[in-house]
């Protein structure tokens, strides 16, 4: 009986393609957006992990202002080229301290013109972020010192300013600042949130301060804890390291932060896991939307079929069979939504993950419960229409035109 | 007259059956104190103008309705005690319905639409199939089992319907003016197909008809006037 009625339904549903299709399309898009949204998500958060631990798990992160990330305290008081030193000199277990200042700026060859991220550090910028020089040389001690005008570039801004050009020796201009470029930087590819690693350039930290900003400060200092030392201890050691420095009393609060691979992590990927939900969330609300519009097509569908109900009804069905018929008509009917959702949730995940350089990661948990919360939807909006077929009387039914 | 004294061959039995519509000053009765008592085998024709009662009359006999006062008794069974879900069964085990319109799924197939009582019984596929044919053969529509009502003729869409009434061989058939939407010739051809369900299968026919033509195929005839059975006679002179 329950296989009969199955395949009475999807004879219904045959029966009016395209009504079916559009009373469908709301689930279908639902539950396409929801596993789109989860998996992609998922994909982004995977990859953030894996990068975060590329970078290793001994790098620790010192900035201004008690916590890293959006509503930062103004009046942060920056950190200069000496806290750098001090940390190297009075920390025990450190690798590599690297100062780190960026500045967003037009890069220009000729008549090539590339926006970049342009940071000023020194060598240790390179060891501490995993970074190498593929072809060239790193600064030299006095280039640092002096603050002279030379680069090492990404493989990105050498694809986009020199093409197959040789670029060792050649000078680029950074706005105002001509410098000649000594080094390129082995390429590292795409990274965290979908940034181009490979998209900078570095100068000494001195000459971006000296010709660009015109400060002296320091935005941010890397830390590299040697292998197999404690990295709890060594934050600990920066943490009194800079209170004392700064001149904080007992009963102030740190102002400055230091951040451990883990915090890192968690931040990062607690944007991409907030995201996530939300967007699913708004989804969700489109599966609601999917399941009312069941409702409503099942309704008239019971009004449309009055007459066969009366037959039915007269011929012995029972109020529960009537009632089945109908329910299952809207449980096959969104299951198949849910299934074109599924399809369609795959085929643009593959898709958007190629687009977005994430790793495509199918989600068997996610897939199966928009399924099985698909075919719910059908059942919950499925029941008041089916009721109402149950409920009528046959002699009405009979009689209705 | 017939009536009175239990026989061991009744079938439906009516005593003092009432029916009225609505409540208080705006009720109207429909039936007003019927007695009417029908034997296995018999071919009764139900006649009387619209709004006599008859269809009324019809709705009870089919456990659509039930009687407001009075008791039927269909074979031993007291169908004024029964539940909806019981009257349903009682239906799809004892009697058979062809309706004025004819009733029949629309895009759906001569031989489903013969299978639709079957399903409802649990009978497997094969089975199914085998009996639907049958019923389709005895009213003489083999090979057009697999037509849509639409490309059906009226005449053969009420033959389908009679095979979907009769295809789980019931008691009783229940006919609401079956040949109410046909011509003289169809309708002949209906009757023919009943006498010789009614004759050969020995199932009892009840049907309405305000046709005196279509009455004189039946054993018996039934008047209705206001609510009331004001003429009973068996047919004289024919078969």
């Amino acid at each position: 009986m329950l296989w009969n009625t199955i395949w009475l339904a999807l004879r219904e549903i045959k029966r009016n393609v395209m009504r079916s299709f559009l009373t469908i399309l709301g689930i279908v898009i639902g539950v396409g957006a929801v596993i789109t949204m989860v998996t992609i998500g998922g994909g982004a958060t995977v990859q953030v992990r894996e990068q975060i631990a590329s970078m290793g798990s001994n790098l620790l992160m010192v900035s201004p202002g008690k916590r890293l990330g959006p509503g930062q305290s103004s009046g942060n008081v920056p950190f200069k080229e000496a806290d750098v030193e001090a940390i190297m000199r009075e920390v025990s277990s450190i690798a590599a301290v690297a100062p780190v200042s960026s500045q967003s700026m037009q890069a220009i060859l000729g008549n090539q013109n590339w926006s970049t991220q342009v940071t000023g550090s020194d060598n240790q910028y390179f060891f501490v972020t995993n970074r190498s020089i593929g072809t060239g040389r790193q600064f030299s001690e006095s280039e640092l010192r002096a603050g002279a005008a030379v680069c090492i570039i990404g493989e990105t801004v050498r694809k986009k300013l020199f093409g197959g050009q040789e670029v060792l020796g050649e000078k680029i201009r950074l706005q105002k600042l001509s410098c000649e470029v000594i080094g390129l930087m082995a390429e590292k590819g795409q990274s965290t949130m979908g940034q181009d690693q490979d998209d900078m350039v570095v100068i000494p930290l001195r000459t971006l301060q000296r010709r660009v900003t015109g400060t002296q400060d320091v935005s941010l200092i890397q830390v590299s804890v040697r292998d197999g030392a404690s990295t709890d201890k060594v934050q600990k050691d920066i943490a009194t390291l800079m209170r004392e420095r700064r001149h904080l009393g007992p009963s102030d609060d740190d102002n400055f932060h230091v951040m451990d691979m883990k915090e890192i992590t968690k931040m990062l990927t607690g944007t991409t896991e907030l995201l996530t939900a939300l967007l699913s969330a708004v989804a969700a609300v489109s599966l609601l939307v999917g399941g009312i519009g069941i409702m409503n097509i099942m309704l008239v569908s019971v009004t449309e079929r009055t007459r066969e109900i009366g037959v039915r009804l007269a011929i012995g069905a029972l109020e529960r069979e009537v009632l089945m018929q109908f329910l299952i008509e809207a449980v096959v009917l969104s299951s198949l939504g849910g299934l074109l959702g599924i399809i369609l949730a795959l085929t643009a995940s593959l898709w958007l993950a190629g687009m977005l350089r994430v790793p495509f990661i199918f989600n068997g948990p996610i897939v199966l419960i928009a399924f099985v919360f698909s075919a719910a939807v059908g059942m919950i909006f499925g029941y008041f229409p089916a009721l109402k077929a149950a409920r009528l009387d046959p002699i009405d039914a009979l009689r209705h035109e | 007259m017939t009536g009175g004294g239990l026989k061991d061959n009744r079938i439906i039995e009516f005593k003092e059956v009432t029916k009225v519509y609505g409540k208080g000053y705006g009720a109207v009765s429909a039936l007003r104190g019927v007695d009417l008592c029908i034997d296995e085998g018999e071919f009764v024709a139900i006649m009387g103008p619209s709004g006599s009662g008859k269809s009324t009359c019809m709705n009870i006999l089919g456990c659509l309705d039930m009687p407001s006062a009075g008791t039927y008794m269909f074979r031993d069974i007291d169908v004024g005690r029964l539940t909806r879900n019981q009257r349903a069964l009682l239906r799809r085990h004892y009697q058979g319905f062809v309706f004025q319109g004819y009733n029949l799924l629309s895009r759906t197939s001569a031989l489903e639409n013969v299978e639709l009582p079957l399903l409802y019984r649990g009978v497997s596929l094969r089975d199914r199939r085998q009996r639907a044919l049958e019923a389709l053969e005895t009213v003489g529509l083999t090979g057009w089992e697999s037509h849509t009502p639409g490309e059906l003729s009226g005449g053969q869409q009420q033959r389908v319907a009679i095979a979907r009434a009769i295809v789980t061989g019931p008691a009783v058939l229940l006919a609401d003016e079956p040949t109410g939407n046909l011509d003289t010739v169809r309708s002949n051809e209906i009757m023919e197909v009943l006498i010789k369900l009614n004759r050969y299968k020995g199932i009892t026919i009840v049907m309405i008809t305000h046709e005196p033509d279509m009455a004189h195929y039946a054993d018996r005839q039934v008047h209705f006037l206001d609510g009331l059975v004001v003429l009973d006679q068996e047919n004289g002179g024919k078969g």
